[in-house]
């Protein structure tokens, strides 16, 4: 506001920054420690925007605008809201994790990789911030862009295709949105230099048909529902976890598909409040059978990166069922389990991927008995897959207990059948434990060592975090309690 | 006016100057010059410095649309010397009567975006294509280029005799009796027998002129036949300039009866996107698939014409900046190659990094990805195409033809970046530091018109 700096500008401008830096930086080890550097500094200002957040004025505080193509009526605004704080507090967050974790791989231009990271984290925070559409849009592709290269370029054996496959999908899926937002777009009040408006106080006071809702509802909705994925839209992201290289798989199941159910909240629900009232059942019930069919798939996956995936499928299943059961108890839960899963996610894979580096292998049939060489590694494991089942005292009870809690209000059926996959997702979590660490160990296992001390703090950090939120959510529900109560305003129910 | 009267001095300049030019390098520098005269004083004349006053009786008219069209035109002619001079020079022999015949196609250029009158709109048209069935053929030892030129000039003899008919219905029909665009006053009624006939001939013209499907045939073998360095002007400025013509004509003297003749514009804008992207696809040479890829871009365009309102005409003007730009830097590149197949483009991302860069950011305009030019303009068709509110289909139509386009375009990238160059050739490529980077500037401007596309757009409020 006037004329300094606000935060959100800050956490837009920052990774974008020192990203392009990035580039002209030669050697390898002050690249790791730039971008490890760069992201910490990120995550400070995150931190501090959320000591000076206001959770009684939504969008009030801390927004700016500038012109921008003044005579469409779209200008450069951002803000923060609730919500925003917390994802662009889960992305400044997760980068340092990301790049402690991952500090000492070696990558080829390791300039243009820690470069494209720090603009991918740039993208996701102009997501978060963003509250013009058409500046929305902007970064919802450009986040995209980056990790496309990522993943094609330093992936594993079959990461063209299975990056296309990505690419295509968001592609079609974003510019079948980019109509919608047109079309919404023209249905705006006028502002002093056009004739329509772009920003989101237009979006949200736009009188739009109840018929004109029925369609527009599912251009919106398919762009966010390809991201974050939902069935039958998840179909590329199984091949693309597995294929790109950790830290990119971290910023894609940890923030991406946040991205996804984000704009599900900000985008679809204010806007067509009558069609999300009409179509709810068809979303749930999608969202429901699968979490039922990717949790039978988790079951019998022998590649460790492949469980994890489907097991996010699981998850998010269950967020976008609770985001349309449009009560309070179910939206609370999907705020504070974006940010638990979130953390929780990245931990896993933190785990698989040391098992990987360590063993050079993925598949839960050749492994065994890592216990008994890494105890640590084993109980931060064990912790972690416990918070990932949602047991009591982790952080993902609480965000899954309310969903299920606003999902059992909505219908107790839905509510019984996704009950189902949580039992399953004990099954398989609880069995991949089992393998992995416990039972006889093999020739791939006994040259196990211990972990890094990066990684240590960055698994304990991780770890103390669970054991925290899980005893102590009330920050997180009041933080985002702001956005809960405005977006269910909407609905006369 | 000073572009027209300028760039046909110039023309005959340079064409009597290769007589006194010695080597075969000056012609360039002297091409170069006389189009940034003819640059400024187009931009003076817009700002409203007139040199030359010349009573033309109604016949053109040089308001703000035109003046800036031809600005951004001669920008990219200006961008077009710059960074292919030295390889016009390595067509043939006779390198300053191909800046001549430019030349005079910018003079066609400016008459087409300034027109009043159906005669001059006949004129500009001409002045446009004849040279271009030269420049086609000029690669004399080469038999494709030859038969390319050929092609050409029957199909674009045969589509200008369609549009004089067109013209000649037209002023038949109309009951001013007239041949201005703005005193035909078609009005709103039912549109008549004669002026009908008169528009479909018209329409069938433009799109031979445009290469716009089903009139599309001669594009790909004339673009692939033609000196690279030529097909890259042909297939951008020209286009563009036959794009803008046709949108003054359509919206002056038909706009009242759009929802008459809509449907034909939407079968053709429909036609050529499917045709375009679908074919571009199946391309296995670089060359090839942006001939493709320019009728699908013309595709793109053509919801201008349908779309016909403000938004779209400030949107065209856009796309021509945009699409050009990015269609002649990759051109520029192509030249440079020994290899037109996607596999010549293997590895470019390790050989040639700035190369490589820069035709990724080119490609990526032309996909249309925010932060480049290519998706404002974009952007700027749909909202002129959702903004006319018939035929939504057409709209979805054209994003999912746009992410066709992705798969083609992304498939040279992947090429550059992910796939490994081939050990013989390794790019070896003339390539001097001057050329990289102007490449780097032409990439600069896509990136800053994605980010500010008012700067070429808030200009036509001046």
């Amino acid at each position: 506001m006037g004329t300094y700096i606000t935060f959100p500008e800050l956490l837009l401008w920052f990774p974008l920054v020192t990203g392009l830096i990035v580039f002209f930086i030669k050697e390898q080890k002050n690249v790791k420690a730039w971008a490890l550097f760069s992201s910490l500094i990120t995550l400070v200002i995150s931190v501090v925007s959320l000591c000076y957040s206001d959770n009684t004025k939504y969008f009030s505080y801390n927004y700016v605008s500038y012109e921008w193509l003044k005579y469409i009526g779209s200008n450069f605004a951002v803000g923060l809201d609730g919500m925003g704080h917390m994802l662009t507090f889960l992305t400044a967050l997760s980068f340092p994790i990301i790049f402690a974790a991952t500090y000492k791989k070696d990558y080829k231009n390791a300039n243009a990789f820690f470069g494209l990271m720090l603009l991918s984290q740039a993208g996701l925070m102009g997501v978060f911030v963003a509250i013009d559409a058409l500046v929305f849009y902007f970064f919802w592709e450009l986040a995209l862009i980056p990790v496309y290269f990522l993943c094609s370029r330093w992936g594993g054996e079959k990461r063209i295709q299975a990056t296309w496959k990505f690419f295509i999908y968001t592609f079609v899926s974003s510019l079948l949105m980019l109509v919608g937002i047109i079309y919404v777009y023209l249905q705006t009040g006028p502002t002093q230099f056009s004739d329509h408006s772009f920003s989101i106080q237009a979006f949200y006071t736009s009188i739009i048909s109840s018929k004109d809702q029925n369609w527009l509802f599912w251009l919106f909705f398919i762009a966010f529902a390809v991201k974050m994925p939902v069935f039958p839209f998840h179909t590329w992201q199984p091949d693309t976890y597995e294929q790109s290289p950790a830290p990119v798989t971290m910023v894609l199941s940890g923030i991406m598909v946040k991205m996804g159910v984000f704009a599900v909240i900000r985008w679809v629900l204010p806007i067509f409040p009558t069609a999300v009232l009409k179509f709810d059942n068809i979303v749930i019930g999608l969202s429901v059978a699968g979490m039922i069919y990717a949790s039978c798939i988790a079951m019998v996956q022998n590649d460790l990166k492949r469980l994890v995936a489907y097991s996010s499928i699981a998850h998010i299943g269950l967020m976008s069922a609770a985001i349309f059961t449009a009560n309070t108890t179910g939206m609370q839960g999907v705020m504070i389990q974006m940010l638990n899963h979130g953390i929780n996610i990245i931990a896993l894979w933190i785990v698989v991927d040391i098992i990987e580096k360590h063993t050079g292998v993925r598949k839960i049939s050749e492994l065994g008995g890592l216990a008994l060489h890494t105890p640590l590694l084993a109980i931060f494991f064990v912790v972690i897959a416990l918070a990932n089942i949602a047991l009591p005292l982790t952080n993902a009870f609480i965000g899954e207990f309310a969903m299920f809690t606003g999902l059992y209000e909505y219908n107790a059926w839905y509510a019984a059948l996704a009950g189902i996959s949580i039992i399953l997702s004990a099954v398989y979590t609880l069995n991949m434990v089992q393998k992995v660490f416990y039972g006889e160990d093999n020739i791939l296992t006994k040259v196990v060592s211990q972990v890094t001390a990066k990684q240590k703090i960055v698994l304990t950090l991780i770890v103390i975090f669970i054991f925290v939120l899980g005893v102590y959510p009330k920050p997180v529900f009041d933080l985002t309690n702001d956005t809960v109560t405005a977006v269910l305003s909407r609905f006369a129910k | 006016m000073s572009a027209i009267i300028l760039s046909a001095i110039w023309g005959v300049v340079m064409m009597f100057g290769g007589v006194f030019f010695k080597k075969a390098s000056v012609p360039k520098y002297w091409a170069i010059a006389g189009l940034i005269i003819i640059l400024a004083a187009n931009i003076l004349e817009f700002l409203g410095w007139k040199f030359f006053n010349i009573d033309t009786k109604g016949m053109l008219r040089f308001d703000n649309f035109g003046l800036h069209f031809n600005t951004v035109a001669f920008f990219c002619t200006l961008i077009y010397f710059l960074l292919n001079g030295r390889d016009i020079e390595k067509v043939g022999k006779h390198v300053s009567e191909y800046f001549a015949l430019i030349f005079f196609v910018l003079c066609g250029v400016a008459i087409a975006s300034s027109f009043k009158s159906l005669l001059m709109l006949f004129l500009g048209i001409e002045i446009m294509s004849i040279p271009l069935y030269i420049l086609t053929g000029s690669d004399k030892p080469n038999l494709k280029s030859n038969e390319a030129s050929l092609k050409y000039f029957l199909m674009g003899a045969f589509s200008t005799g369609i549009m004089l008919m067109g013209i000649a219905f037209l002023y038949g029909g109309n009951s001013a009796g007239s041949f201005n665009i703005d005193m035909m006053r078609l009005g709103y009624g039912y549109l008549p027998d004669m002026i009908a006939v008169g528009l479909v001939l018209l329409v069938v013209s433009m799109s031979f002129k445009v290469s716009a499907a089903p009139f599309h045939f001669w594009a790909p073998d004339v673009y692939d036949g033609a000196p690279t360095v030529f097909t890259s002007f042909m297939a951008t400025i020209v286009k563009v300039a036959g794009f803008i013509a046709f949108i003054r004509l359509f919206q002056s003297s038909f706009g009242t009866m759009q929802s008459q003749w809509q449907m034909l514009i939407v079968i053709i804008t429909a036609a050529t996107l499917l045709i375009g992207n679908l074919t571009a696809v199946f391309q296995q040479s670089v060359k090839r698939m942006l001939a493709y890829s320019s009728i699908a871009q013309a595709g793109f365009m053509l919801l201008a014409l349908f779309a016909l309102n403000d938004t779209a005409k400030e949107g065209l003007i856009l796309y021509s900046a945009a699409y050009s730009l990015a269609t002649i830097g990759l051109f520029a590149i192509l030249v440079r190659m020994k290899d037109y197949t996607i596999e010549g483009f293997n590895g470019l991302g390790k050989t040639q990094p700035v190369l490589a860069l820069t035709a990724t950011i080119f490609l990526l305009s032309l996909t249309g990805i925010p932060l480049t030019a290519g998706f404002t303009a974009k952007f700027y068709m749909l909202l002129a195409a959702v903004k006319n509110g018939h035929q939504f289909w057409l709209v979805i139509l054209a994003v999912l033809c746009a992410a066709i386009s992705a798969y083609y375009y992304f498939k040279v990238i992947q090429a550059m970046y992910f796939k490994e160059p081939a050990e013989d050739t390794g790019h070896q490529m003339d390539v001097p530091p001057s050329f990289k980077w102007l490449l780097i500037f032409t990439a600069a401007i896509i990136i800053i018109l994605g980010i500010v596309p008012g700067l070429v757009i808030d200009w036509l409020y001046y």
